[in-house]
């Protein structure tokens, strides 16, 4: 997310789970970037497998999209 | 109206100028006497009329067979080696085949075309031929999935741009092209060689572009044509030392800054000129200054009489040199009522220049935003230290799309600075892009697919 951060020259605030991700500076195009270098890294997309899988609110909740991609 | 000197392909063949010849990787034919000979076994005057499909799967005999069918047959149909054969049937009967002319009979031994005339080596002939009419050339337009299109031309448009062009009048030119001559572009160079009193080097499919590159050079290659793709996979190879031909040309692509000065390293004696043509608008214009683009003083009409005007950001070029019809039942009108052909091709100005910037059907679409991958591939195409690039479109979650990238380094021996080169690019993009249009992701690649056109496959354009 940092090196993100840097390419699209947005400054983060510091992260914990609770952080909204609209408060993270990103705008869509930067959470596109990392889902796709994410899948790329991870293998997966839990945004995509997952018809119904909510759009994460909080970092926490991004997170735990990846969390719960069954193995 | 007076009647108007019909002239077709022999015209252009004769014992002078002398030392001419047709070949590819596994024979040369003089084409001093060819007109003492024939490669049909004395049967042309069957065709004379007919519709004729040119179903020979050998490039050189092809060529051959053009040149003495032409001024004879109704219409002559090229097919190009990748052909669907599924799509032969459909073909046929819009093009209202009834003769085949084939260098292997025995497939169409139960075919429905009362007439097959089978095409071989060429022996001395029982007579010399005489043009009787206008042939008409029926070509295949590329770059469409399902049917292609079939395209109708005259020799006399198909070859418009030729006599304007001065390359090809220099004298005892030998033309080469990696495109196949049963291609707009590759019938382009074979036409030159022929009307211009030259020689041809044909392509050879599965040869080593090292092997190819040798050839070109042992036959004394002069004048040679291609896509940047092709020019950029001539490049990588490392085999254009030794090669010096005069005249270099580029076509069927953008040709971008970074492949035109490819180029005029590699090949500093000689013009480089990059054309714009397509099977159905024929040749618009070719440049020779070495930029990319064109001058927008071409916009308007030119002295050759082609016109080309710009709406809604894609070239219309209206001129004699263009096709003059679809051909078929339902063969849709190939130009606007007002004779313009819609290219396709989205330009946009900058400065005294217009750039192609892509396809009007290429579009990736990023929420909402959109970019033309030629454009994003320019950029990337900059850096010194890349070879060829192609970004495509990969679907994304949150945004519908994202651009990614795929790279081939100019020097595989660089690979191991892939980080390094990987962040230059992103550099080089931001600076000079939209942050939309910049790729996502970055991946180095060893190999791009190109079409048998020789074009960059772009599978989800």
């Amino acid at each position: 997310m940092r090196q993100i951060a840097e390419e699209q020259k947005v400054t983060l605030p510091p992260l914990d789970d609770n952080l909204s991700l609209h408060e993270t500076g990103f705008d869509s195009l930067g959470f596109a970037i990392l889902v796709a270098r994410l899948e790329d890294d991870l293998g997966v997309d839990p945004f995509t497998i997952s018809e119904d899988a909510a759009f994460p609110l909080t970092i926490g909740d991004f997170i735990g999209a990846y969390e719960n991609v069954p193995a | 109206m007076s009647p108007r000197e019909v002239f077709a392909l022999r015209d252009y063949l004769g014992p002078e100028p002398t030392g001419r010849a047709i070949s590819d990787a596994r024979q040369l034919v003089s084409l001093t006497d060819i007109l003492l000979k024939t490669c049909l076994a004395d049967r042309l005057g069957e065709l004379s009329g007919r519709s004729v499909l040119m179903a020979i799967t050998d490039q050189l005999l092809s060529g051959l067979a053009m040149t003495e069918i032409d001024g004879v047959a109704r219409r002559m149909l090229l097919c190009p080696p990748d052909l669907n054969a599924d799509h032969l049937q459909t073909l046929i009967e819009d093009a209202g085949i009834d003769a085949v002319v084939t260098d292997h009979p025995e497939r169409w031994a139960g075919a429905a075309i009362d007439l097959v005339v089978t095409a071989g080596a060429p022996s001395p002939a029982a007579a010399t031929a005489k043009t009787e009419r206008p042939t008409e050339w029926l070509m295949l337009t590329s770059g469409t999935s399902g049917v292609p299109k079939i395209v109708r031309h005259t020799l006399e448009g198909l070859t418009g741009a030729i006599v304007a062009d001065v390359p090809a009048r220099s004298g005892a030119a030998v033309w080469a092209t990696f495109y196949d001559i049963r291609r707009y572009g590759g019938l382009q160079i074979f036409l030159r060689a022929i009307i211009g009193g030259g020689s041809m080097v044909l392509s050879q499919p599965g040869e080593p572009i090292g092997d190819h590159v040798g050839r070109l050079r042992a036959r004394g290659v002069t004048h040679i044509s291609g896509t940047p793709s092709h020019w950029r996979k001539l490049l990588m190879s490392g085999s254009a030392s030794g090669f010096a031909p005069r005249y270099v040309r580029l076509s069927g692509e953008i040709a971008d800054q970074a492949v035109l000065d490819g180029l005029s390293r590699a090949f500093p004696e000689a013009s480089i000129g990059h054309a714009y043509a397509s099977t159905e608008a024929g040749v618009g214009f070719a440049v020779n200054d070495g930029l990319a683009g064109f001058p927008a003083t071409l916009i308007g009409t030119n002295r050759d009489g082609v016109e080309m005007e710009v709406k809604d950001g894609s070239l219309r070029i209206r001129s004699t040199r263009t096709a003059h019809a679809y051909v078929g039942r339902n063969a849709a009108d190939l130009a606007g009522s007002d004779g313009f052909i819609d290219t396709g091709d989205m330009v946009e100005k900058r400065g005294d220049r217009y750039y192609f910037v892509g396809r009007r059907g290429g579009i990736i679409n990023i929420g909402g935003l959109k970019v033309h991958p030629e454009e994003i591939e320019a950029v990337i195409n900059r850096h010194a230290e890349v070879r060829m690039s192609r970004a495509r479109s990969r679907r994304s979650p949150i945004t519908g799309a994202i651009v990614v990238a795929d790279v081939i380094l100019a020097d595989a021996d660089s690979s191991g600075r892939s980080n390094e080169i990987r962040e230059q690019i992103l550099a080089d993009c931001r600076a000079s892009l939209a942050s939309y249009k910049v790729p996502a992701v970055i991946k180095f690649v060893s190999s791009l697919d190109i079409t048998a056109a020789g074009k960059l496959a772009r599978h989800d354009a």
